[in-house]
């Protein structure tokens, strides 16, 4: 079994028996990059500082410091998320070649644990998208379907773990850009309770929607990176001050778990629609069918208000970013265009900012500007407040009959690029189940439910749970994709083709 | 238009807006330095900045600070406030935002009184205190006015970037007639008082530690007669909003000047734009800013990176217990403590300078130097040099010189000298003294050769005074005087002389 196809916690362990080196282990998804990243095209940066990260934690290691569950395990970052040392660009032409004087918070908490930063993951252009094709510098590629979108906004890392070029990354969700991408390449991707995570570092789109969280090839995994990151922090106002549970033992337990009795799961109707994919709906009910076998309880509960959350997402995020990327205006970092003959300090701005942004951030910016303009606000963006209230409402009480709420991560699988690209509501519709947690600040998890029979590409279910009850994504998640594997066979990813000569796979062959 | 003129026809209707810089010891929204002297975009981090991916986050001294003053101006303090977003686009605006507060203020509501020193009492409408970040400092290099227009390019400092502010925002006040422009006066000094007394601001002006924007509209007697007798709501004038007003000085010349600017261009038929005015201290006037509509849109928002401010109920009373002294109460003890006359105290308030007399008379000085000193000889300098006197001396120089002075060591000649000397930055008085060798001669043995030399040179003089003629001592006194250059006292010297003529 090569070194890249292990999941992050095996590979923690085999580092901490000293049956590998850092070095060799980054070395390896090093090489993976360079095999495969030309095609799935994951990475906006590969860190040139890899190696040496990885040679520290092995000098740490052999001197007797205690470390971390993921010390020495390689990890690719989105690239909203700021680094020292990297260029942080947030998929725009506009922070081209920026490097900032910071590390994010979760950044420096993985740094600290022992992680070692791969390098920088594409995204749509400042995270607006579903399937990076918003990015400047290109799109990534679903490593199921190199003709397919990875997902988005934050499509590089689910991609790049797919795709095994690193075992696990960060994301970053504002109304579904980890468990989307997470659900259409078949991996496992969970946006925290909002304040559960530092956004401190991250590059702003929507503040009050903004939240970073992990991707993974299992759950295990992501409560690993979850218990690193996650936690106060003092330079963020909105961050929670609470006490967290390992969010690890949590998904030990479920992986442990002989039965789900007692467990409410509530199928949200609004979110269960016969609109969706006809593969979609299918391993959907079939992942149902399997957690009643195993003794939970479905329920059917209703949220009333989703019918207008996607309409108040699209008012709120865009106020909110025309706000947050006001300051990409030349003056003290980024790019800098002069008009031909020179002109005013606007003049410089204006021209930056036409030459900077692409096309779907200029129509938010657009969009945002107007929501937020006197006569229009209270009807735009104070009724899309008022709805969040409501859909908020329709959470508490939904809550009230389930312990956790479920519904497809996505209508469909995977698109194929170019599909939707001309068609912004089409594209935007395409979050219309991961968006209410948003709204609600409450957390969500994407994992894989199986293969959609049409077309063979992966089929996601999302998980919710009420705010600050994180880890019963991660028991109830990890529980699911047990009994997912147990049925299969084998994990998802491990059907995924291997992109590679060389076969990566050869060795165990399995049909899904 | 003469300025009497100008109040026979209109009325001036004033507001206020003015920003208090407090003293923290770091920013409004970041552990950076609140310090923005020295070397341009050092005292900054990424959220100074603006840096991508940088979060505020709330000085809790600030909001501490805010409530005092939101308490000592009479307002209620807000249970929950909330921060929200000014947009708009500016170079010293580093993330093209301004965190401030709009509809849910920290502080509402209140009423300052303001005396003037013609006694006449006004209750000043506080309308609203709120929180908000400064922005940074432009320099325009190039163009013969320092100013954006014709400058060849500008270079921006974010070192002041983020200092917290208070903006203390005024109702409408109407009825200072006459008195407005001493009116606007008063206001920013009792302002001035109140921050210096509850010490969150260095409070000078010069420096912009406390900035005033003055409002001011005009309307027509006829106006508001034809009003009155309609029953129908007063008239309002157009408004103008000056700026870059930095001394009580300026503040007072600035609101007579634009009342009469005003007055003229309405009284000719002409209509005021509704604008900003940039105050010139060199030329006493104003001159146009940008356009100021009421429809400027700054698309206001709660800001999403901050909580709601919640002060808690016992804070808000702690804060309350700890108030000091409220300055018109303070007023009325001072005057009594001090023993002045309604003369002296309204002098002394007319000065501005209550805050520095009465600190020198906390340093020892009596009531009455401490006033002779600062509202006498100190305000005439500042006065003839055209700054705040309270910029010239500390009051515990002022308090030195008059010590000195009390002690017999100086004579108020020679205090006026050594006041030059440290005013020209020299040190204090009794370095100056020491430095210029201005002491007054104490020991009267030189004084006893200087009047025996006198005596011989007009040695009809002992005789005069005997004879009852006790004026002719000064013509000795005098020679004595000239003799020892002025270190000697006059008062002793006669004393010595009137001893001799008795000997």
């Amino acid at each position: 079994m090569s070194l890249f196809t292990r999941t992050a916690s095996s590979l923690g362990e085999m580092l901490a028996a000293g049956e590998v080196s850092s070095v060799e282990v980054t070395q390896a998804h090093l090489d993976r990059i360079a095999a495969v990243d030309a095609d799935v095209h994951a990475f906006l940066h590969v860190n040139a500082g890899a190696l040496d990260a990885a040679a520290a934690v092995d000098k740490r290691r052999s001197a007797g410091e205690v470390l971390g569950p993921l010390a020495g395990v390689p990890i690719a970052i989105k690239d909203v998320l700021c680094t020292l040392g990297m260029p942080s660009t947030a998929g725009s032409r506009i922070l081209e070649g920026w490097i900032p004087p910071y590390d994010a918070t979760v950044v420096a908490r993985l740094r600290s644990a022992g992680l070692v930063p791969l390098g920088k993951t594409n995204m749509d252009e400042f995270a607006m998208g579903s399937s990076t094709e918003h990015s400047a510098y290109g799109a990534s590629h679903n490593p199921w379907d190199l003709e397919r979108i990875p997902g988005g906004s934050g499509g590089g890392s689910a991609a790049a773990v797919a795709a095994f070029e690193a075992p696990i990354a960060l994301g970053s969700d504002t109304g579904g850009s980890i468990r989307q991408p997470a659900a259409v390449t078949g991996s496992v991707g969970v946006k925290p309770t909002y304040g559960g995570v530092s956004r401190y570092g991250a590059i702003a789109l929507a503040s009050s929607l903004d939240q970073v969280g992990p991707v993974s090839r299992n759950v295990l995994d992501s409560a690993l990176v979850h218990d690193i990151i996650g936690g106060h922090d003092p330079r963020d106002s909105t961050s929670l001050t609470d006490q967290w549970p390992s969010f690890a033992a949590a998904a030990r337990e479920g992986a442990a778990a002989e039965s789900l009795k007692g467990v409410r799961i509530g199928v949200v109707k609004e979110l269960d629609s016969p609109g969706f994919q006809a593969g979609v709906h299918q391993r959907f009910h079939e992942a149902l069918d399997l957690l009643a076998a195993n003794g939970a309880e479905i329920v059917e509960v209703s949220a009333p208000h989703f019918e207008y959350a996607v309409a108040a997402y699209y008012l709120i995020l865009p106020a909110e970013a025309s706000s947050n990327l006001a300051k990409f205006d030349s003056v003290r970092f980024g790019m800098r265009v002069n008009p031909p003959g020179g002109g005013t300090v606007e003049d410089v701005m204006a021209a930056t900012r036409e030459a900077g942004f692409g096309d779907e951030v200029k129509r938010r910016i657009i969009l945002g500007t107007y929501a937020l303009s006197a006569g229009y606000y209270d009807a735009y963006y104070g009724s899309a407040q008022k709805v969040r209230t409501l859909i908020q409402r329709d959470f508490a009480s939904a809550f009230e009959q389930a312990d956790v709420l479920v519904s497809p991560a996505a209508p469909t699988t995977a698109f194929k690029l170019g599909e939707k690209i001309n068609d912004p509501l089409a594209m935007y519709l395409n979050d219309v189940t991961t968006i209410p947690a948003n709204l609600a600040g409450i957390p969500g998890m994407g994992l894989p439910a199986g293969l959609a029979p049409e077309d063979g590409l992966p089929v996601g279910i999302q998980i919710m749970a009420p705010a600050r009850e994180d880890a019963r994504l991660y028991k109830l998640g990890a529980t699911l994709e047990r009994l997912l594997e147990d049925k299969w066979g084998h994990t998802l990813l491990s059907q995924a083709p291997s992109l590679a000569p060389g076969e990566m796979f050869a060795a165990e062959s399995g049909a899904v | 238009m003469d300025y009497d003129k100008a109040l026979e026809l209109f009325e001036p209707v004033l507001g206020f807006e003015v920003h208090v810089e407090l003293n923290t010891k770091t920013k409004m929204f970041s552990d950076a330095p609140n310090y923005f002297g020295g070397e341009p975009n050092t005292n900054i981090t990424p959220v100074d900045l603006g840096l991508p991916g940088s979060l505020p986050v709330v000085n809790e001294q600030a909001v501490k600070y805010s409530i005092s003053l939101g308490l000592a101006l009479g307002c209620s303090i807000a249970a929950s406030s909330r921060f929200a977003r000014k947009n708009y686009f500016y170079p010293d605006l580093a993330k093209n935002y301004q965190i401030s507060q709009f509809d849910e203020p920290i502080a509402y509501e209140g009423s300052v009184e303001v005396e003037l020193a013609n006694g006449r009492v006004f209750q000043i409408p506080i309308e609203r205190a709120h929180m908000e970040e400064d922005a940074g400092k432009l320099t325009h290099v190039g163009g013969a006015t320092g100013r954006i227009q014709g400058a060849e390019y500008s270079l921006v400092d974010y070192n002041r970037a983020g200092v917290p502010l208070v903006e203390i925002v005024t109702h409408m006040i109407v009825g200072a007639e006459h008195d407005a422009p001493e009116l606007a006066k008063a206001y920013v000094s009792t302002i001035r008082d109140i921050v210096v007394s509850l010490g969150i601001s260095d409070a000078k002006m010069e420096r912009g530690n406390l900035r005033c924007d003055a409002n001011i509209s005009l309307r027509s007697r006829a106006s508001v007669a034809a009003a009155v007798a309609a029953g129908e709501p007063l008239p309002l004038g157009t408004r103008t909003e000056t700026k870059n007003v930095n001394s009580l000085r300026s503040v007072e010349r600035a609101i007579r000047y634009e009342i009469q600017r005003q007055a003229a261009i309405l009284d000719a038929g002409g209509t005021i734009t509704q604008e900003t005015r940039h105050w010139h201290e060199d030329t006493g006037q104003t001159s146009a800013g940008r356009p100021k509509s009421d429809a400027d849109d700054y698309r206001y928002f709660p800001e999403p990176d901050l909580l709601p401010v919640e002060p808690s109920a016992e804070l808000i009373e702690s804060l309350r217990l700890a108030l000091p002294e409220a300055p018109a109460v303070r007023r009325k003890r001072l005057k009594s403590d001090w023993g002045f006359s309604d003369l002296e105290f309204q002098d002394v308030q007319n000065s501005g300078l209550l805050v520095e007399i009465e600190e020198t008379v906390s340093f020892g000085a009596s009531a009455h130097q401490a006033r002779k000193w600062w509202t006498g000889e100190i305000a005439r300098v500042a006065n003839e040099r055209g700054v705040d006197a309270a910029t010239l001396i500390s009051p515990k120089d002022v308090s030195e010189l008059v010590a000195l002075i009390e002690n017999g060591d100086l004579t108020d000649r020679l205090a006026r000298q050594v006041l030059e000397g440290v005013i020209a930055g020299e040190g204090t008085p009794t370095a100056v003294v020491e430095a210029r060798g201005l002491k007054v001669v104490s020991d009267d043995g030189p004084l006893i050769a200087a009047i025996d030399e006198a005596l011989a040179a007009q040695p009809d003089v002992l005789e005069k005074i005997r004879d009852g003629k006790v004026q002719a001592a000064g013509a000795v006194i005098g020679a004595v005087m000239k003799a020892m250059k002025g270190t000697a006292d006059a008062a002793r010297v006669r004393e010595l002389v009137l001893e001799r003529a008795q000997q």
